[in-house]
């Protein structure tokens, strides 16, 4: 009856993963043009609070998920990566809008091409900004991500070499 | 046992750093205070954090091609910052653009100008604690960018602009869209009135702090709702008028102290203005907000145009309007020539002839392909334009071959933010979030 | 409208600083030694006929590779098609080119709010000796946009209270818009250098 597979704490991961996965506490990492989008999908016309994740932490020590708005430039790498480490476990990172994912257009001696260079990233949402509708359909796939890891049958980071396709 | 009185004990500054990330501030950007107890002593600004490369970039592309980075550069009123570009690159040209198309360049432009105001007024009331505000502000901004989305296709980075004219022509039924949005607009603008214009709360933390006077602002070369604050009028729009700015009627609104509550005023004020330059320009456009083809009063589908133009019967199409397929360009009655310039050197030709006769094709190719294309004389412009924060310049140099030489844009929030330590040294530390807020930093420009 | 020429004004009042001399497109430009830049820059401030009390732009431009490139010449473009170079869209006159051969310009726009005119002012300076007077004591915006030009440039100010990079970061080697370095050479903080 006990052990790690069995009925009760299956049962109880879960809902852990349930609970976690409706109650997202994001620290909005904002730079640039997508903060835009970022805003109008925080508010009230496309709502993200409908999802449980309408209240934006601003420590990295209270925060679950980290969603990187906008581009990152050398000089703010390093910022990133300390908000990262300090962020506690368990943590999630989400990319949003393309300049965040390869760099963007921008390829040149400023920009980081691809936070994953960096840090890992769970959900990338491409866009030069991403629609809101976008951005809830990578929270909802992040959300899905959130319940596989509770379920014991975490699903693989998405290979960066392969960072093009939608998981 | 005596007391000490406080100016013997031993104080030191302490280094406080509002660090790049930070949810009061509108953007990336580094102070480093030094607080005695919370007392601003001495500010030190960082910026840079996102500096991407956009005069660097803006060399390695076409002249068309430079118009998307463009709309990343103060990226809540893209359109006032592609309509500055390629006024800089017609007047490089020699070229003016179409009449209509002026005025929609400028239709658009007053729109973004609001949709940047809200967005301002917005976040520095919800930095006060005003949040409904944000939510109310946000809620009309979604009005206005349903708009902009049907006129350019994007609600954000629109790229709506051309060298020599726009895009497209305005779709049709965007007069009645216009005042619907107008009307949403006008009644956020009014709720917010009340909730924050006589609101105790907010006045007092808005009044008196972050101060500046008339002769340090124009030292420090700020210009825009910030500059008129303190009283000073100078609006680019009246002061060197462009497009078609001469032949409307608006007031510039001036403050007198220079302080938060005036520049909050001032931007308010000017969302009401702005709106009425809409109105005022959906009047006067010729052609009316929507262009019928004067000739027959009745298009040709393009299918037809297409097949006169490969038996050689240009003379039965040349000039006429052509119903195009949805998936191409847009409202299907409009005329072309009211939106571009008529130089086959600069403006695309449009697609029935692009896929319906040899002579567009090789004049889209002459212009799109890798090593052809706008090819302005050598030269160097200087354009200047209202946005939103101030005069937006763009320097463009040219040395006659399809790429920019250099392309240099003056930032309006650059200045403001170097005159940030005259607005905050002395002041609380609290102080720092309105002011902060008023100034409407945006990244993409200040950094570029 | 029948206002006097700005730049036949400057050169009646500092003679032998003004090198040449335009108004190409509307743009009233002038040409100014590098030596006598804070002199005309004071005559600009003061002098009741210029009033420029705004200082609206501050920066440089590396004339290094102007007019090399293959296209520009009408040479082969990379599609190996032959480019013909084309008229000059407009029949005005030429542009009349620059004054110096020097490899940087220093490029300052002045408005003057009581007069409602602009002036373009323009400062050879070469590659050699890259050094130009700083016009921040006169302009307080002057301060950063001169660390801007130093940053991208490499253009140092004389007299300039506190000249360090603004826009990248100080482990920054070189100058990024000078037309020698690389557009995508990158030198990471950490990270990868792709």
């Amino acid at each position: 009856m006990f052990g790690t597979d069995n009925f009760l704490t299956s049962k109880l991961e879960s809902a852990i993963g349930w609970a976690r996965k409706y109650s997202i506490f994001q620290y909005p990492f904002v730079t640039a043009c997508c903060g835009m989008e970022y805003m109008a999908t925080a508010c009230s016309h496309y709502d993200v609070d409908r999802f449980g994740a309408g209240f934006p932490r601003f420590s990295p020590r209270q925060a679950d998920v980290l969603f990187v708005v906008g581009t990152i430039s050398h000089k703010m790498a390093p910022v990133l990566k300390k908000i990262y480490d300090q962020m506690t476990e368990p943590k999630w990172v989400v990319a949003f809008g393309v300049c965040t994912c390869t760099g963007g257009f921008y390829d040149n001696y400023a920009t980081v091409m691809g936070i994953d260079t960096i840090i890992p990233v769970d959900v990338y949402i491409p866009g030069c900004p991403p629609r809101p509708e976008n951005v809830l359909d990578g929270l909802i796939k992040l959300q899905d991500r959130i319940q596989a890891q509770h379920d014991g049958k975490p699903l693989a980071r998405p290979d960066p070499r392969e960072r093009s396709f939608t998981v | 046992m005596e007391t000490q009185d406080a100016s013997s004990l031993e104080t030191r500054d302490m280094l406080l750093n509002v660090g790049p990330s930070h949810p009061a501030m509108h953007g990336i950007i580094r102070i480093i205070t030094k607080l005695e107890g919370e007392t601003i002593r001495d500010i030190d600004v960082h910026i840079g954090y996102l500096h991407r490369g956009f005069e660097k970039m803006s060399e390695t592309v076409s002249y068309n091609g430079v118009i998307p980075y463009t709309d990343r550069l103060n990226y809540v009123s893209p359109l006032i910052n592609n309509m500055g570009y390629c006024m800089a690159v017609e007047k490089l040209l020699g070229l003016t653009a179409p009449e209509r198309c002026q005025y929609i360049r400028v239709i658009m432009s007053e729109i973004s100008r609001v949709t940047d105001h809200l967005t301002c007024v917005g976040a520095s009331a919800m930095e006060l604690g005003a949040f409904t505000v944000f939510l109310y502000m946000i809620k009309a901004r979604e009005y206005l960018w349903e708009l902009v989305e049907a006129v350019t296709g994007a609600r954000l980075t629109i790229s709506y602009c051309r060298v020599g004219g726009v895009k497209a022509d305005l779709p049709a039924g965007f007069e009645e869209k216009t005042r619907k949005a107008f009307v949403e607009t006008r009644n956020v603008l009014k709720e917010v009135d009340k909730l924050l214009t006589a609101n105790r709360i907010f006045v007092d933390r808005m009044k008196g702090t972050g101060k500046i006077s008339q002769a340090d602002a124009i030292s420090y070369g700020i210009t825009g709702p910030f500059l008129r604050a303190t009283g000073v009028n100078f609006d680019v729009r009246k002061a060197c008028p462009y497009a078609v700015y001469d032949r409307l009627k608006f007031e510039v609104p001036l403050g007198t102290v220079g302080d938060n509550l005036d520049r909050y005023y001032c931007r308010m004020e000017e969302m009401e203005i702005s709106m009425r330059i809409v109105e005022q320009c959906l009047e006067k456009i010729p052609g009316g907000p929507v262009q019928v083809d004067p000739e027959t009063g009745r298009p040709i589908p393009a299918a037809e145009m297409v097949d006169k133009g490969k038996m050689g019967r240009i003379n039965e199409i040349a000039g006429k309007t052509a119903v195009t397929d949805p998936t191409l360009e847009g409202a299907s009655d409009r005329v072309r020539s009211t939106i571009g310039v008529a130089e086959k050197r600069v403006f695309l030709p449009p697609k029935e002839d692009t896929y319906g006769n040899i002579e567009g094709l090789m004049n889209h190719f002459k212009l799109v392909m890798f090593g052809h294309g706008i090819r302005p004389p050598q030269g160097e412009v200087y354009q200047a334009v209202e946005g939103a924060n101030g005069e937006l310049g763009f320097y463009v140099v040219s040395d006659g071959s399809d790429r920019a030489y250099r392309v240099r844009v003056r930032p309006p929030c650059f200045p403001i933010m170097s005159a940030l330590p005259k607005l905050l040294v002395g002041e609380m530390m609290a102080d720092m979030v309105p002011t902060f807020g008023s100034v409407n930093m945006i990244g993409g420009e200040l950094d570029r | 409208m029948n206002a006097p020429s700005l730049s036949e004004l400057l050169k009646t009042k500092a003679p032998e600083a003004v090198l040449a001399a335009h108004a190409w497109r509307g743009d009233e430009t002038v040409t100014v030694s590098p030596d006598r830049l804070v002199e005309v820059a004071r005559i600009l401030k003061e002098d009741p006929a210029f009033q420029m009390n705004f200082l609206m732009d501050l920066t440089a431009v590396d004339y290094l590779t102007f007019g090399k490139t293959a296209q520009g010449q009408g040479a082969h473009a990379n599609t190996g098609i032959a480019v013909r170079q084309p008229m000059n869209i407009s029949t005005e006159e030429p542009w009349p080119g620059r004054a110096s051969a020097a490899r940087f310009e220093m490029v300052y726009h002045f408005f003057s709010l009581p007069l409602q005119r602009r002036i373009r002012v323009k400062v050879p300076v070469e590659e050699s000796k890259a050094e130009v007077e700083s016009v921040a004591a006169m302009w307080a915006t002057a301060n950063w946009f001169e660390r801007e030009v130093w940053d991208m440039f490499g253009i140092r100010f004389r007299g300039h209270p506190d000249l360090r990079r603004l826009l990248m970061y100080p482990e920054f080697e070189g100058h990024p818009l000078r037309k020698d370095y690389a557009v995508n050479k990158r030198q990471p903080l950490i990270g990868p250098v792709n």
